[in-house]
């Protein structure tokens, strides 16, 4: 068995099935404001602060700013594995992967908890 | 006369490898690539590739016909050549040892991680292990595998991580024996499977089943095995 320490879950399995989770919330939410986007063709400020400050809507937008991160990071780390690798570029290859791993996992974390501000401020 | 633009490289003599151009005479016939190819080491005896039963059955003559993985076997001119050009190219991916023959180790390492032999630690009963008409033919679509590696060297992920993705030729025959009603180390070989490469590197392209010369589906077994992993763990 190969592992790998920096996938989301250790278990190929578990990103498998997050990725397609987290595919599924996106999804939802995409839909959900596209179909805001339809009925408010001309929407006002108001509309928007409206929406955004009830509590289901709340909820909704945090638990697809979460998935974007699982998503994101489960994508990411299938990339970098595939082209930033020991066996492609020696061990720079491990340096860099792990650099950009850990920039990524930064910006999600700013993203996330700039998420919470903004949406609970 | 045919265009045919083939790689050339002899690591004894060439610094690196190169497309050489030659024509051949068809005669106007509609011949398969290796007919072609038997003309080119007529013409030029060090050209090297690797051939033998010559109607699809052995899998020795996988290479890339102008851009598409198959066996020169069984792959007419007509089907392949287009403005009256044909490029060969060695499996993609592939170390090359000579012209169009890869080194395949790694293709039979991924081959071997999946232990492809049927595994039974029951009592062996006098005769054979009996299995039903409808368990044999979940069989069916796996077995034909002859391991010509076009699936495994056309895919992405293989390429990439030829070390750690089985590659849809190794699934494809490690579900033929997860399927078989005869073995009893499922829960073993699905245990070996469970890590982020061996299985989760098939991204669903398909490329395996589009190249695949005896028609196979490796990527419907490889969501065989992942639903077998699911069911497994929930």
């Amino acid at each position: 068995m190969v592992t790998a320490v920096t996938s989301m879950g250790r278990s190929g399995l578990y990103d498998w099935l997050m990725q397609r989770v987290t595919a599924v919330v996106l999804l939802a939410y995409t839909l959900c404001l596209g179909a805001f986007f339809v009925f408010n063709s001309d929407v006002t400020y108001l509309q928007w602060q409206e929406l955004m400050s009830r509590t289901p809507m709340k909820i909704f937008s945090l638990l697809a700013l979460i998935s974007l991160g699982i998503h994101a990071w489960v994508g990411l780390w299938s990339v970098f594995t595939d082209y930033l690798t020991e066996r492609l570029m020696g061990t720079k290859g491990n340096v860099m992967r792990l650099i950009l791993q850990v920039l990524c996992g930064l910006v999600m974390f700013v993203y996330l908890i700039w998420g919470i501000q903004i949406l609970w401020g | 006369m045919l265009q045919v633009s083939i790689y050339r490289y002899n690591p004894d003599t060439d610094a690196e490898p190169y497309m050489q151009e030659v024509e051949v005479d068809t005669g106007g016939k509609d011949l398969m690539v290796l007919d072609v190819l038997e003309l080119l080491k007529g013409q030029d005896p060090t050209l090297a590739y690797r051939r033998s039963c010559r109607e699809g059955v052995c899998g020795s003559d996988g290479m890339n016909m102008n851009g598409k993985n198959g066996l020169a076997c069984i792959m007419p001119l007509s089907e392949t050549v287009k403005g009256n050009k044909l490029v060969l190219r060695p499996l993609p991916g592939l170390p090359v040892i000579r012209d169009l023959v890869v080194d395949m180790s790694m293709f039979y390492a991924q081959y071997e991680k999946v232990q492809p032999y049927l595994q039974n630690d029951t009592p062996a009963p006098a005769i054979e292990r009996l299995q039903s008409p409808e368990d044999r033919e979940k069989l069916d679509g796996l077995y034909e595998c002859i391991l010509c590696a076009c699936c495994s060297t056309s895919c992405p992920s293989f390429w990439w991580n030829p070390d750690r993705f089985i590659g849809p030729a190794g699934l494809l025959q490690s579900y033929r024996f997860l399927a078989d009603s005869r073995d009893t180390a499922t829960e073993e070989r699905l245990a070996r499977l469970d890590d982020p490469f061996s299985v989760f590197r098939c991204h669903g392209i398909q490329n395996c089943v589009n190249v695949c010369p005896k028609g196979l589906n490796p990527t419907k077994a490889i969501g065989h095995i992942r639903n077998m992993l699911l069911s497994r763990a929930t």
